[in-house]
């Protein structure tokens, strides 16, 4: 048995450590916020965050992600992540919403770690997020946006 | 009965004679290999360097002894997605090695590659672009290797993980092509003879 802290809670899965934690999120836990892009770390739609951390569900195993803290879209909170998520509807980032769960656990990352992020240091910590819809620009507008409400 | 009797002994003592020898030879080849690196060989410790040389140039050590990006892949492309160095060696923001490498191992499933502490080596250990004894010069400069001296730098070659994840890289990447019980010996044979470096 291994023992998953997602969102505060304890869970014992009875599942093999090589499993990605994607798997047991969508598959065993039913948090299906955090989404399957393309399985092998190269798109950012599975990002979650472990002891705080971006992480790529997909590609973390179980037996890596046991006793650590996991946190999903579902249950982000926090200064931060009001003023990311705040940001994103204010400036109507999303267009299909696919990879956005991904884009948001990802900012909340960057903007804790750093108050008055850059473009670049935006671009080299967003990098593995992929959007198929292009919303980049919206996306780093909104992350600027977010730096300036919490300063 | 009796004309058998001398070709007989003869063929049976000729055949006790044959695997001495052997034996002989067996032996001389296992003290051989036991002081195969007596202090100050100066030419078997080149000879070995050129083989370790062809392990650390190979793609499994070279792609992370880069300067800001690590290289992916056999074909030694730049990794993607766009990772950089950062300042602790493990990426920046949400960019960082251990967000997708696992430290328990390569993932079988996304095929993502991991090792304890996966990590570009620290910028004082690049090995891009150097020649085969610019390279020897680095790895036994302690100023450029950690501070580790020949035995350190044995050991190292032994049992580091990142080290060892050469000979087990996950699927569709090739292992390091020569045995690491080689490298472990060439290590020693190297070390011994004074850390030769070719010019």
């Amino acid at each position: 048995m291994i023992t998953l802290k997602v969102n505060g809670e304890s869970h014992e899965l009875d599942v093999s450590p090589e499993m990605p934690l994607l798997w047991a999120l969508r598959d065993r836990l039913h948090l299906t916020g955090t989404k399957f892009g393309c399985g092998k770390a190269m798109c950012g739609a599975c990002t979650v965050h472990i002891d705080g951390q971006a992480a790529r569900s997909c590609s973390i195993m179980v037996g890596e992600a046991a006793g650590k803290r996991i946190t999903t879209i579902e249950a982000v909170s926090g200064k931060v992540a009001e003023a990311v998520t705040q940001a994103w509807q204010r400036l109507d980032v999303v267009q299909c919403g696919y990879c956005q769960s991904g884009q948001i656990m990802s900012a909340i990352v960057l903007l804790t770690g750093n108050k008055a992020p850059t473009d670049e240091d935006i671009d080299l910590s967003m990098e593995g997020n992929i959007c198929r819809c292009g919303t980049y620009v919206r996306i780093r507008h909104a992350i600027h946006e977010a730096a300036k409400s919490l300063a | 009965m009796r004309i058998f009797e001398l070709p007989i002994r003869s063929i049976t003592f000729a055949v006790a004679f044959i695997l001495a020898v052997i034996g002989i030879a067996i032996s001389s080849t296992g003290a051989a290999r036991i002081t195969a690196a007596p202090a100050g060989d100066q030419a078997a410790s080149l000879a070995a360097w050129n083989e370790i040389a062809t392990v650390l140039q190979n793609p499994r050590c070279l792609n992370c002894h880069q300067l800001n990006s690590p290289l992916q892949g056999d074909s030694r492309r730049v990794h993607i997605p766009r990772v950089v160095r950062g300042q602790d060696n493990q990426g920046v923001g949400a960019m960082r090695c251990q967000n997708c490498h696992n430290n328990m191992g390569n993932n079988p499933t996304s095929g993502t590659p991991g090792g304890l502490h996966w990590q570009l080596a620290p910028v004082s250990m690049l090995w891009q672009g150097l020649s085969s004894g610019d390279l020897c010069r680095a790895v036994k400069d302690p100023k450029h290797n950690g501070n580790r001296d020949g035995a350190a730098l044995i050991k190292h070659m032994e049992d580091e993980p990142l080290v060892l994840y050469g000979w087990d890289p996950g699927k569709g990447r090739e292992p390091v092509p020569v045995p690491h019980e080689k490298v472990e010996e060439d290590m020693k044979v190297w070390v011994a003879g004074g850390m030769a470096c070719p010019n």
